[in-house]
């Protein structure tokens, strides 16, 4: 509490009031040091690294197979593809190209885990703002995705499905039979979403024109992912720097102008119809190939730098080794889209009132591990 | 800008750099000194605008600490690296690029957090993950008493 006073220069009838870190709609552990007059929010201040496990630290004693298994502990909701973000970038510095059917199944688990990660979104941001049958709604369909990582990849959501040179296993045979009866089942379901929070009438008035960023904003702060979308900053890496199979997908970036909390909730919405397009370009044409390349027992890479990005569920995921020619990292940093879209959070809340910063901060949708790493 | 492009445009923008073809991207190195004029350049060319900036990385490379910057520009869909060096590990100082991407805000509180590299001009600059009794683990020469991997 000292710490926070000496940084909020208070002035006559302000007060500060600890959001967190043990508050519901931190999502996690986010501190957020508000400083208020009356309920209007003068200042924000996110005070983080209660989760900090300094995994760039681990990295450097790790080699790099087991290294993916602790990118899946950073952004949890986007475990595959943080997976696929380390093993793209291995396979880049060694120059391994993989076969199309690891391509294949790596876009369709990503797009999977973007849905899940999506759904979930959807019902926090539901119970955050007092409807609770969402959250039932979201987690039920959810349990559907997370069947069909478990049948294949053996765990829910930390999946460590990727490693370098391809995927730890081949696909359970049911893989396709239950994307298609997933697909069939959430295009009837997606739009019950919409009937119960996107067209209500109360859920509309709270959230439009709240926390509103613009375009050159979003793109001088960084932003990624649907936060930077909904700003109409085109900053999908999917579309921009083509990974894995989206080169061979036809599929539309969404993009809103208005760059509020509502227009950031409906890039969710919609992007989940576009991943589900993908998915059926993909699901029935997984060409036939090797699950891996033969990779060498102890993975070395030549000395140099290197970058990979990739779209997770929230934005942009870099990932930059710095190899010595080691099996271990020299330097390994990982350019956490939460991280950067929690930075203007009191540009965004200021002005609006304490309730609105719980919506504000949930359309922000922030998994707190990976903003600490 | 191809890499071949972006060298050359580097080149006449910051002639006080040393420029080289990395595996990916071109990398500009500059002196401390040199560091806020070449980012400025970079960012207000129209040939390059540089206007994102993607993340900074801070190094610890034995003698040297320095900071890593990855640029990018949102119109010509092109990324370059930036680098820069300090030899004086007792207390390194860097110029803030807060006044051009606001972004840096975080990242450069995270580099001094974990390498105690200072930001001249950041505007507030705490640690951010750590309280102020930690050492900074991502240096080199960081005794870990904790970690059981370390050991």
């Amino acid at each position: 509490m000292e710490e926070a006073v000496i940084n909020l220069p208070l002035e006559e009838e302000e007060y500060i009031i600890n959001m967190g870190p043990q508050h519901p709609s931190t999502h996690g552990v986010l501190r957020l040091v508000v400083s208020l007059r009356g309920e209007m929010v003068q200042n924000v201040q996110p005070h983080i690294g209660y989760v900090h496990r300094g995994i760039e630290k681990m990295c450097e004693s790790l080699t790099y197979p087991q290294i993916i298994h602790l990118t899946d502990r950073m952004d949890y909701l986007s475990a595959h593809i943080n997976n696929e973000a380390v093993s793209l970038a291995v396979e880049k510095a060694l120059g391994i190209e993989v076969s199309d059917r690891v391509k294949y199944i790596r876009t369709i688990l990503s797009e999977l885990t973007r849905i899940q990660s999506h759904q979930l979104f959807w019902a926090t941001y539901g119970m955050d703002l007092g409807g609770l049958t969402c959250f039932f709604y979201g987690l039920r369909d959810r349990e559907l995705i997370l069947d069909i990582f478990e049948e294949t990849c053996g765990g829910r959501m930390i999946v460590s499905y990727n490693c370098p040179g391809g995927l730890m296993n081949d696909i359970h045979p049911n893989f396709q039979k239950r994307i298609k009866e997933f697909i069939k089942y959430f295009r009837k379901t997606l739009p019950e979403y919409d009937r119960l929070l996107t067209g209500n009438v109360i859920f509309q008035e709270r959230v439009k024109g709240l926390g509103t960023i613009n375009r050159e904003d979003a793109i001088a702060w960084g932003l990624t992912g649907p936060v930077g979308r909904a700003s109409g900053f085109s900053c999908d890496i999917r579309k921009h720097n083509p990974y894995s199979a989206y080169d061979k997908v036809t599929f539309r970036e969404i993009l809103y102008d208005e760059g509020d909390s509502l227009h950031r909730y409906k890039v969710r919405m919609d992007e989940m119809w576009e991943s589900m397009n993908i998915l059926e370009q993909l699901v029935d044409n997984i060409p036939e190939g090797p699950y891996a390349e033969k990779m060498k027992p102890v993975i070395k890479l030549p000395e140099g730098e290197y970058w990979q990005s990739v779209e997770t569920a929230r934005g942009e995921l870099g990932v930059y080794i710095v190899s010595d020619g080691n099996k271990n990292p020299f330097r390994m940093k990982f350019r956490s889209p939460n991280f950067v879209n929690l930075a203007p959070l009191n540009l965004l809340a200021k002005g609006f009132k304490i309730a609105d910063l719980v919506a504000i901060n949930g359309s922000l949708d922030l998994v707190i591990p990976d903003i600490d790493r | 800008m191809d890499n071949t492009q972006l060298a050359a445009a580097a080149a006449a923008l910051a002639p006080a750099s040393e420029i080289v073809q990395g595996k990916q991207f071109v990398e500009i190195s500059v002196s401390p000194g040199h560091l806020l004029s070449t980012a400025t350049a970079l960012k207000e060319n129209t040939e390059t605008r540089f206007d994102m900036l993607v993340c900074i990385t801070g190094m610890d490379w034995g003698k040297e600490l320095g900071v890593v910057y990855h640029l990018r520009s949102t119109e010509h869909n092109h990324m370059v690296v930036l680098k820069t060096r300090v030899s004086d590990r007792e207390n390194p100082e860097i110029d803030s690029l807060c006044p051009l991407w606001p972004a840096a805000d975080f990242h450069e509180r995270e580099v001094y957090d974990l390498l105690g590299i200072k930001f001249r001009g950041h505007p507030d600059l705490r640690r951010l993950f750590l309280d102020s009794t930690w050492g900074y683990p991502l240096r080199k020469d960081y005794k870990d008493d904790i970690n059981i991997l370390a050991r």
